[in-house]
């Protein structure tokens, strides 16, 4: 799949954004007054700036308010719905944090929740494809519910937390890793499968239809980079996990903390662009590719 | 309204012939020329006469070579267009309703003012049956010429597809796969229509039938020994006229 830079900072920034909301929610840490103010705008810019940047992707983005109609089917649908309500849930406990001095745990908790099921809406609307056998697994979900809490953690300063989480979201990692590489051969797709001339022999593709690629090749049969997998899987993992955990085990300090971030949003994103541009759709059996 | 409906009262699809497409594209042209001026928003170009020319198609004939076993490899042309599936994944995905599925005839279609071009019924499709128009920003797929088959203007020979009017190899047929007892059903039945990519379930209308099995060259050799010839010289007729001209 064709990894556009706007989706890709989408998924890594709203992630965290609604990670760190959701830990606010939970009054973690119990922030009033200007501090509070500090953490809901970082949360809100990352959030509801990743909401935006995903609109750049669209054809017609004027259209964006039709996307609350089809909740009943669609994921994506869904994902609206939940986003709008974390962000309007949370915003009430923010003004309450920042202006009253006041928390409402009830609702922080509703908005915490909220928060997280807009990252599982928003994992969903990959985890459901079957055309695209690396995401089609409820290990998807996990992945990106584990990072958006370790990620949180990181950002809301409780580095107990994301010790445990960082980790934790890491092993998802891998696993999601392992069992990706062998999805598209467990699928069953193949080019028999494809073209339903199995039964007769071997199929190769001989003539694409055209002479120049087209936009199911550019978007879909997306091939560029894999050769570089491994070594970005690597850095990743560095990056993302490894590194903040080592930064976080040190005495603290703002610095350390800021790198920490730094290095683990890094890591997230080279992690999200293996996610699109390793990820095979079974349209590309009908061009010869995988 | 994106929720499929529980059935349709017919099923209008396409049965494509494996074994008789030759391969020309007359389909692929036939359906842009139509297309672009009938339904919603023409099929752009980009760079038409540069030297990376790409454009929206809504039907494209890819070709196979399959090697069996032993044998002569074979050439399959293998035209692909949207299956109008009963169980269609781009209908569900899609998050503002653009995309839906006629509950009168199982016509998947898109209704391009309200599409927002997310693209995200084209990654659900597996057949690679959707594609965004570049210059519009909206999802184009076959309509099954919803604009001809109803279209009382008309005349009555022309109310088909136009890649089905078109190809001059017979190769594609287009009825209602709901009825089994429509020509295409019974087509399908005859020759073992099969469904593409069935794992991923979803029920596709279109058929397509298998090309049929080859003559082996050296079979044929044994159950047909060449016959030698009767006579070296014609005679009667013919033999007179081949000796006159002869001498002329
Ligand atoms: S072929 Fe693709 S576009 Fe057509 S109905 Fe099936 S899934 Fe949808
Ligand atoms: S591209 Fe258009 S038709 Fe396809 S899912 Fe998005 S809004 Fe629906």
């Amino acid at each position: 799949m064709h990894p556009a830079p706007s989706v890709i900072a989408f998924t890594t920034l709203s992630g965290i954004g609604f990670g760190l909301l959701a830990w606010l929610g939970l009054g973690l840490p119990p922030v009033t007054g200007g501090t509070a103010f500090a953490f809901f705008t970082i949360a809100y810019l990352l959030a509801a700036g990743g909401l935006v940047a995903s609109t750049f992707h669209l054809g017609h983005p004027e259209r964006a308010l039709l996307a609350f109609t089809q909740w009943r089917t669609s994921w994506l649908s869904r994902e609206a719905w939940a986003s709008v309500a974390a962000l309007l849930v949370m915003a009430v406990c923010g003004a309450g944090a920042v202006f009253f001095d006041t928390r409402i745990p009830a609702l922080g908790w509703i908005g915490s929740a909220l928060c997280m099921l807009t990252v599982w809406a928003t994992s969903m609307i990959y985890a459901q494809l079957a055309t695209v056998p690396r995401w089609n697994t409820p290990l998807t979900p996990v992945l990106f519910l584990s990072l958006a809490a370790a990620g949180g953690a990181l950002l809301a300063g409780q580095p107990d937390f994301a010790l445990v989480l960082l980790p934790l979201s890491g092993v998802v990692q891998v696993v999601w890793w392992v069992r990706g590489d062998r999805a598209l051969a467990d699928s069953r797709t193949d080019m028999a499968s494809a073209t339903g001339l199995g039964g007769t022999g071997r199929v190769r593709a001989f003539e694409p239809p055209h002479t120049s690629p087209n936009y199911l090749m550019r978007e879909m049969v997306f091939r560029i980079g894999r050769k570089h997998a491994l070594k970005l899987r690597a850095l990743a993992l560095l990056l993302g996990y490894v590194l903040p955990c080592l930064l976080l085990l040190i005495p603290f300090s703002h610095v350390f903390a800021a790198l920490a971030v730094g290095s683990h949003l890094g890591g997230v994103a080279a992690s999200r662009w293996l996610f699109f541009a390793e990820a095979e759709h079974v349209v590309g059996l009908y061009y010869g590719k995988s | 309204m994106t929720t499929l409906p529980e059935t349709t009262d017919r099923k209008l699809g396409l049965v494509i012939d494996l074994d008789t497409c030759v391969g020309c594209h007359a389909c692929v042209v036939a359906c842009k020329g139509w297309n672009t001026e009938a339904y919603g928003a023409p099929l752009s170009d980009q760079d038409p006469y540069g030297a990376e020319p790409s454009g929206t198609f809504l039907n494209r004939v890819h070709s196979y070579e399959v090697q069996p076993e032993d044998g002569a490899a074979q050439l399959v042309h293998f035209p692909k267009s949207c299956l109008h599936c009963e169980d269609a994944p781009c209908v569900t995905v899609c998050p503002t309703g653009a995309s839906y599925k006629r509950a009168e005839d199982g016509i998947v279609l898109v209704d391009e003012s309200a599409c927002i071009g997310c693209g995200l019924c084209a990654w659900a499709c597996p057949y690679g049956a959707r594609e965004m128009d570049a210059a519009e920003g909206v999802m184009k797929k076959c309509t099954l010429c919803v604009d001809r088959i109803y279209n009382e203007n008309l005349p009555e020979q022309d109310r088909v597809p136009a890649c089905v009017r078109t190809c001059p190899a017979g190769a594609r047929h287009f009825g209602d796969l709901g009825d089994p007892e429509s020509d295409v059903s019974r087509l399908v039945a005859a020759r073992g229509g099969m469904d593409l990519m069935p794992e991923q379930g979803t029920r596709p209308v279109n058929k397509y039938l298998p090309p049929r099995p080859r003559d082996k060259l050296d079979q044929m050799e044994q159950s047909a020994p060449r016959l030698d010839p009767v006579i070296e010289e014609p005679g009667g007729f013919l033999g007179w006229l081949d000796r006159a001209l002869e001498k002329l």
